[in-house]
């Protein structure tokens, strides 16, 4: 067991884990942070994207001892109290997700890509979005929920 | 949104057709969803399933010690199973000899078999154990072509005698089916496999209760269904078994009761524990149905000028190495055989043969996407040969706007349609004359990247078996209500949409009406979700039980406005009731159920319908423009315009998400995706990285064009819309990048027509 100090949507939190552990295993099982999904075991879907130290990861190829010092966001960490983040906002508004299964790690996704580039074209928008995948939307309004969003300023 | 914010002003009587934004978004975007995998179940065991590497064998024998040498592992085997075989289901015709042995005894039959269960107290122990149970094969050869399959030289089921599952339509051949032709084509499409990719793989729970019941939490599109198959199979009276489907991260078909839910059903049982299962991504690729897997050959003919007389199908469907629901499908694709055409003289053949692959069940179309793909091909290789607009080809054949009902030559009753005006529609949508100029144009200049255009003009099946939903609501002690439906939502956004049918009836706010689901001990039946049923059916029962809770409130509000029931109305806009004509004095929802509450007779106010129905018809015409790299293969999907006409459409925001879901399936298929296996039986594409699952870098927008024809077999008016978009996309591209390929002689690429595809396609015209 290696103990890890890390933050967590802000709270500080320590523990003792197996370097095995996967962060995204670490959030849901050790923290009950079950909004983290994980949807494949190839790094493919992004359905577990979390924000490390700000910027996006698939937290389902990030151990949970490399996390150690660093500040995790994950979507429960998003909204303020009753209020969505603007991109939640945006996803709801724009009716950009369906089963919700893979809306979380879309969300971050977008946090992540509007902070490095805040009025994305189209293209940049499908091109930023790629390690992302969905079944149900097809993505058209998830594009128009992300271009929303920009307008927002989030 | 509020009706005043679309535009509605107090007097605007029904939300019906408005955008609402839907009530169970929030806890998905906050992270609160409730899948199986995330329900607290203290103490829970977990379970792995130890899964053949081989694609048909005999197990010589399992070694179990190394994996039960790991803390608290048990390993349990077909020795310890006390169950028979799992199925066939009880369609008809299908061979009752090949049933699914839960465990597999002695023989397993495709990659993914399970032959035996590890339990320990966490997953990760769990997946070391699996690892270290040793299972000693001999191999037997495997049968991965659905034609070798067929020839009976190797028996998946020896007791069985061959590998013929099922059949449907007749192999007798009319010699004289095509006399009077001027044209005759013909042609094979192979609607190939695919995995149907739910974000969500299946996951299971089960614990057994003080009381002996056993509780299943499963992530199902079938609640109800399931809980009397499991019943059935574990020997129980179903009162005796709950299942509990809470939040399903997306279904396309194939969440369905299977092998595993049973199993772990059982497991909680016989280990007296809680018990999870939860599949991995690489283990869902091979265990989970699969979906189409169809060789369909085509025979057409018809007059120079564009009649068509004569069709012949010949259907060939894998149905895995055990038949579930995909053995069937060939009956959906002879009924739709003749899609929006009136054929005079139709022949269909479906066989389905057993193959040492995953089993074939449904995936987004079932049976329906195969029929429109191989006719909207055909139509197109006709007009090829006869140097036709494949628009006007269309155009000539069109089963008439006045004929409907209308019953085809294969036995379909189309409810309603409109196909020559979807067509219309989608051809001035997308510019077609500009198009066709500009591919003139791109033509003469001889570049390497050709301009191509495709059409389809399709028509489905939903509801198609003729069901029932049941439908309940129920008006609570603060005046809202609560709707009860045997539908089950996994994406559709039934809790808005339903919400919506009830309110509009009652005259309430969606805000106040609650959508209940999934739950076989609040939900007193059902049938779930599939094949594009739910709302012209569950739909239509919630809106039939909220116009009794309107009568009954009528009955109770004259008890308290000492009135005559019959002089009772109901003020939609403002949810208030009242003597005709005397609206001062009226009776709000809350009003009347506080009352009604406090003399205890709340349960006036509550009502159950069960809405039966026959199929409808959805159809519509959807136009892609593709780019091809006539050096390379490479194919760019430009634009896709898609006319959906399902009917009368609840809230046309959802409706629109299913057809833009719908369209990236049919796109994914017609482009990208299919599920491959060596000469071995070895799934070459088990992971999210090898399978060809389309990202939103490889998709354009979709361009939807609404188009309502309302059916007359429901109050709504409403057809289906979950698999339209499926079904009109595949042959629209397909057509599309055969049509880029014309001038080089191609007449046919296969599926997915990807650039590995395409540029074979271009190297046999040129040889």
């Amino acid at each position: 067991m290696t103990k890890i100090a890390l933050t967590v949507n802000g709270s500080h939190c320590e523990a003792d884990v197996e370097p095995r552990l996967l962060l995204a295993y670490f959030l849901r099982d050790e923290l009950d942070l079950k909004g983290t999904n994980v949807g494949c075991d190839t790094t493919s879907c992004g359905a577990c994207t979390v924000l490390l130290d700000g910027e996006s990861v698939k937290s389902c190829t990030v151990l949970a001892v490399q996390a150690d010092g660093c500040a995790v966001t994950t979507v429960e960490g998003l909204a303020q109290g009753d209020e969505l983040h603007p991109v939640q906002q945006a996803f709801h508004e724009r009716h950009a997700l369906q089963c919700g299964y893979c809306t979380p790690g879309f969300v971050m996704a977008t946090v992540s890509l509007l902070k490095e580039n805040p009025n994305p074209s189209e293209a940049e928008i499908r091109d930023g979005l790629e390690g992302n995948l969905c079944r149900c939307t097809g993505y058209h309004n998830i594009v128009l929920a992300v271009q929303a969003a920009a307008r927002a300023g989030a | 949104m509020s009706a005043a914010a679309n535009g509605c002003s107090v007097a605007c009587l029904s939300i019906l057709g408005n955008r609402v934004l839907r009530k169970e978004d929030p806890r998905f975007l906050r992270g609160e969803g409730r899948y199986v995998e995330n329900l607290p179940l203290e103490g829970a065991l977990a379970v792995t399933f130890v899964r053949s590497l081989l694609a048909h064998a005999n197990i010589v024998g399992i070694d179990a010690t190394a994996a039960e040498a790991l803390p608290n592992v048990q390993v349990i085997t077909a020795a310890d199973m006390d169950l028979g075989p799992f199925g066939p289901p009880p369609f008809p015709g299908l061979n009752p000899g090949m049933g699914h042995p839960l465990i597999a005894v002695d023989r397993v039959r495709f990659v993914g078999d399970i032959v035996a269960i590890v339990i320990s107290d966490d997953r990760a122990t769990g997946a070391d154990a699996a690892e270290l149970v040793s299972v000693d094969y001999d191999p037997l050869p495997a049968l991965v072509s659905p034609h070798d399959a067929a020839k009976d030289e190797v028996l998946l089921f020896p007791d069985a005698g061959t590998n013929l599952a099922t059949r449907t339509g007749s192999p007798e051949h009319d010699e004289k089916l095509f006399d009077g032709c001027d044209v005759v084509v013909s042609g094979t499409l192979v609607s190939q496999r695919m995995a149907p990719c739910p974000l969500e793989p299946r996951s299971a729970a089960a614990e057994l209760g003080p009381d002996g019941r056993i509780t299943a939490w499963l992530s199902t599109q079938t609640p109800h269904q399931d809980r009397m198959v499991l019943a059935g199979t574990l020997g129980l009276d179903p009162a005796q078994v709950r299942v509990v489907a809470p939040d399903v991260g997306g279904g396309f078909g194939a969440k369905m009761l299977n092998v595993e839910e049973v199993l772990v059903a059982w497991l909680a049982r016989r280990l007296d524990r809680p018990v999870r299962w939860t599949e991995t991504r690489s283990e869902s690729m091979v265990a989970l149905p699969h979906g189409r897997a169809q060789r369909l050959d085509f025979t057409l003919g018809g007059t120079k000028d564009g009649k068509v007389l004569a069709y012949r199908l010949e259907s060939l469907q894998d149905a895995g190495a055990y038949p579930v629901l995909g053995a069937f499908l060939p009956n959906l694709t002879g009924l739709m055989a003749s899609g929006v055409y009136a054929i005079p003289r139709i022949e269909f053949e479906g066989r389905s043969v057993v193959t040492n692959t995953t089993p074939i069940s449904a995936f987004r179309g079932a049976g329906r996407p195969e029929a429109a793909q191989t006719i909207e091909r055909a139509l197109d290789v006709f007009a090829a040969e006869l140097g036709m607009d494949p628009a006007e080809v269309r155009r000539r054949n069109f089963i008439p706007k006045d004929a409907f009902p209308y019953a085809t030559v294969t036995h379909a009753v189309y409810d309603s349609g409109d196909y020559a005006g979807a067509l219309e529609l989608a051809l001035r949508s997308v510019g077609y004359d500009d198009l066709r100029d500009e591919q003139r144009r791109r033509r003469a200049e001889g570049g390497a990247t050709q301009l191509g255009i495709g059409i389809s003009t399709y028509v489905e099946i939903t509801n198609g078996i003729d069901e029932t939903e049941f439908g309940e609501v129920e008006v609570t002690p603060d005046g809202g209500a609560i709707v009860r439906t045997g539908s089950f939502s996994h994406g559709q956004g039934h809790e808005t949409t339903f919400a919506m049918i009830a309110a509009d009836r009652l005259g309430m706010p969606v805000e106040n009406v609650t959508v209940h689901k999934g739950d076989t001990d609040e939900v007193a039946k059902g049938t779930g979700t599939y094949g594009s049923k739910s709302t012209q059916i569950g739909g239509a029962a919630a809106r039939l039980a909220a116009d009794k809770v309107v009568e009954q409130a009528k009955q109770l509000a004259a008890d308290y406005l000492e009135a005559s029931p019959d002089d009772i109305v109901l003020d939609p806009a403002l949810g208030r009731l009242h003597v005709a004509g005397d609206p001062a004095i009226a009776l709000s929802w809350a009003d009347l159920a506080a009352r009604a509450s406090a003399d205890e007779r709340l349960a006036e106010l509550k009502a159950e319908h069960e809405f039966k129905s026959a199929p409808s018809f959805p159809f519509g015409a959807h136009v892609a423009v593709v780019e091809v790299d006539t050096e390379t293969g490479r194919v760019e999907l430009l634009r896709l315009v898609a006319v959906d006409d399902a009917g009368t459409l609840i809230n046309p925001l959802i409706a629109e998400g299913q057809v833009h879901g719908g369209v990236a399936t049919g796109v994914a298929q017609a482009l990208y995706e299919s599920f491959v296996y060596d000469d071995d039986g070895n799934p070459l594409t088990a992971t999210f990285v090898g399978y060809a699952f389309p990202s939103a870098a490889d998709l354009p927008s979709w361009e939807a064009v609404e188009m309502e024809t309302p059916t007359p077999l429901n109050a709504l008016g409403a057809k289906g819309i979950g698999e339209s978009g499926t079904i009109g996309a595949t042959p629209a591209v397909h057509n599309a990048v055969v049509d880029a390929l014309a001038p080089f002689g191609v007449r046919n690429v296969d599926l997915p027509a990807n650039g590995e595809n395409v540029w074979r396609a271009l190297q046999e015209a040129k040889a």
